[in-house]
């Protein structure tokens, strides 16, 4: 009975005949677990779909109500902080799978011929997934949404000529507002995971036409002039079916990275939504999502005046670098023990992001905006001092000092610390210093007063270790009488002008 | 794909000759009359396509296009000038007046209003010129801090310190019957003059 209608169907759409060999297929024997990557990939993307077809029911993508809606379904919808923290967690799961399948087919050279179309696919499938990721925090229509929208628009706005053109065409107007979300909600739910789907769909064929890659061996080089040939025959000879062999292991990795995602999403639940879309609301900090960092960090350190060039230039040239790698080099050695410099590279870029991905969540360069009203003055630098260097202490605090620099390691790191500064910088330096800045100081002249002035530098002189000696001119004398460890050595003093 | 193979197969030499009628549709197979009129037919579908896709591109273009040109602003008041006192900074908001009915919270603007002296002003946007996060005004220290990397303006607006390559963005101001009001709109940025 079940055959039989088995059979009516597969007499009319040839079902059967399409999916058999998909799962027939020989793969090769040695692939074992380091191929489960992008099937994980491909499992949260379906986990993307149907939570995110679910979020669309609930959601208002309405500039007015977005964020309304976005907590009407965390505290009201049964089980819509679930379905929000799913689609949240299985974004950044999706993502750093992708990295990890990316990583690996770099570093075994999978991308030789001839499946150098799969790892262009692939390089479009990541650019889109990142879009997916970027126009889905701009879903979540808070304060980092909107100051990230404000991140984009800035730097579209610094392309020569057409900048103002492209910062409308990406806000779909003059300010960030009820047509940008909509605009944002169309690419997010329509024009990204069409294209993603699609772009999956030519990543499998391709993996289909051109099989699945071996691992590689030192000295089993890839001869384009004969690969196919010998890799049918080794593949008929040694490979094993995808089903069971392979797909053994890509069932038992997505299981375990589908039981994880659900422990997280349960136990951390779902990314914001932060404060509310308002722009008057200016005690925002914003900051991008976990994909993002990087850049946000990258960003943050270059110089100002290469900033507009590597902003504008630096993706396009990332981009052409990811589609070219199978280009120029499509045949020869696959091993990674044969090709150190490509491992190095890929070290390094794992490293670099990791480190920027580090400073863009710490983001040292940041002032601390209420450090100077919230923060206590470390007691030790206040007993034991006069009158006017108690007044300097009010001076540094009230002046916003702490904002960038830190007392006992609490405050901004935007400037240096200055517990010791006093061994560092004499009173005049001092002076100077906070009277004209430099490049990443402000210069405070024309805000303090004298006397504020002078109370600062006093109290500033006193931040240094009991027995270090203050900083001093070489060749000048010393300014005060230095109290010496018992049998330290004094340190000549270079006579003065008399 | 199927019904087009057996049209060939009807036509084909091999299963006897360029004029069998075809099996599937009984025509009288291949010539060159009946090509000329295929090839008419199809390039007049094309034609047809092109004269119906060029109109339904007009709104579709404009729907994707529109907002590049877009640069509208317009005069807004900012209350009493009274309310801004000499030798101060203080915040303002305002709605924005090329707002659209579906802004909500996001129509609302700032921004940081300095009195000069009595009847001069200064208005300034509070998107930091670097990357637009907003600055805020310290009173005591006289300056403007971005939150974001630092940047640093004096209380007139220039670049104090950090990345931005340029003051803060000013909004045209003027007095109305009592009232400050500034030319505000579209978000500020590097691209425009003001």
């Amino acid at each position: 009975m079940i055959g039989a209608a088995v059979d009516w169907v597969e007499a009319r759409t040839g079902a059967m005949a399409f999916i058999a060999p998909l799962l027939t297929h020989h793969v090769p024997r040695n692939a074992k677990w380091w191929y489960v990557f992008g099937s994980a990939t491909l499992m949260f993307f379906t986990i993307q779909i149907v939570t995110g077809v679910c979020l669309a029911m609930l959601y208002a993508p309405s500039a007015a109500e977005a964020w309304e809606s976005l907590r009407y379904i965390d505290e009201q919808v049964p089980f819509g902080w679930m379905l929000r923290a799913l689609h949240g967690w299985s974004s950044n799961a999706m993502v750093v799978m992708m990295a990890i399948h990316m990583l690996q087919v770099f570093l075994h050279a999978s991308y030789k011929f001839p499946r150098e179309l799969n790892w262009v696919t692939g390089v479009f499938l990541l650019f889109t997934v990142l879009a997916l990721a970027f126009t889905g925090q701009v879903m979540r229509w808070d304060q980092d949404a909107y100051w990230g929208l404000g991140i984009g628009a800035s730097i579209a706005d610094r392309i020569p000529l057409i900048g103002n053109q492209v910062r409308g065409l990406l806000l779909g107007g003059p300010i960030i507002g009820g047509e940008t979300l909509s605009r944002f909600f169309a690419l997010h739910v329509f024009v990204l995971p069409g294209a993603a789907i699609g772009l999956v769909g030519l990543h499998l064929a391709l993996i289909m036409k051109n099989g699945i890659s071996e691992m590689p061996k030192p000295g089993a080089t890839v001869e384009p002039a004969t690969y196919r040939e010998e890799y049918e025959k080794r593949m008929a000879k040694d490979g094993v079916p995808f089903y069971p062999d392979a797909a053994q292991r890509d069932m038992v990795f997505c299981g375990a990275c589908l039981v994880l995602l659900v422990v997280l999403a349960a136990v951390y639940g779902p990314f914001g939504p932060g404060g509310q879309p308002d722009p008057t609301l200016i005690d925002a900090n914003p900051r991008p999502d976990y994909p993002f960092l990087w850049i946000f960090g990258a960003v943050s350190l270059l110089p100002p005046a290469s900033e507009t060039a590597v902003m504008l230039v630096a993706p396009l040239v990332g981009v052409l670098v990811l589609v070219a790698v199978p280009f120029l080099a499509n045949a020869g050695e696959r091993a990674p023990s044969r090709r150190p410099g490509m491992v190095l590279i890929a070290s390094l870029a794992v490293m670099a992001i990791a480190a920027l991905t580090w400073e863009g969540k710490t983001s040292p360069w940041s002032p601390v905006m209420n450090a100077w009203s919230a923060l206590p003055t470390p007691g030790h630098f206040l007993t034991g001092r006069t009158p006017l260097q108690v007044q300097g202490a009010n001076v540094f605090q009230f002046a916003q000092c702490r904002n960038c620099h830190a007392l006992d390691g609490l405050g901004g790191e935007r400037g240096p610390a200055l517990d010791a500064i006093a061994t560092r910088m004499t009173p005049d330096q001092l002076m100077r210093q906070i009277q004209q800045g430099d490049g990443n100081m402000p210069a405070f002249g024309r805000n303090l007063d004298s006397a504020q002035m002078t109370a600062l530098v006093s109290f500033l002189t006193t931040l240094k270790p009991e027995f270090e000696a203050p900083a001093r001119i070489p060749g000048a004398q010393l300014p005060l009488p230095v109290r010496r460890m018992p049998g330290e050595v004094a340190t000549p003093v270079a006579a003065g002008p008399q | 794909m199927s019904e087009r193979s057996e049209h060939r197969a009807g036509e084909s030499p091999a299963s006897g000759g360029g004029t069998k009628p075809c099996v599937n549709c009984g025509c009288a197979g291949k010539s060159a009359k009946q090509d000329a009129r295929r090839g008419f037919m199809f390039r007049f579908g094309a034609a047809l396509l092109g004269v119906g896709g060029a109109i339904a591109a007009v709104p579709i273009l404009g729907t994707l296009l529109a907002p590049a040109r877009r640069q509208a602003s317009g005069w807004v008041s900012l209350g009493s000038a009274d309310a801004f006192p000499p030798g101060q900074t203080r915040f303002a908001t305002f709605l924005n007046p090329i707002r659209q009915p579906t802004d909500g919270d996001s129509a609302k603007t700032a921004c940081w209003v300095r009195c000069i002296s009595p009847g001069k002003y200064q208005v300034f946007a509070v998107n930091c010129a670097h990357l637009g996060c907003p600055v805020r005004w310290f009173a005591q220290s006289r300056l403007f801090l971005c939150p974001c990397h630092g940047g640093a303006y004096y209380e007139d607006g220039s670049r104090a310190a950090g990345p931005p390559p340029r003051g803060l963005f000013e909004y045209p101001w003027k007095i109305d019957g009592g009232n400050l009001l500034i030319e505000a709109g579209h978000l500020p940025g590097l691209e425009q003059t003001t």
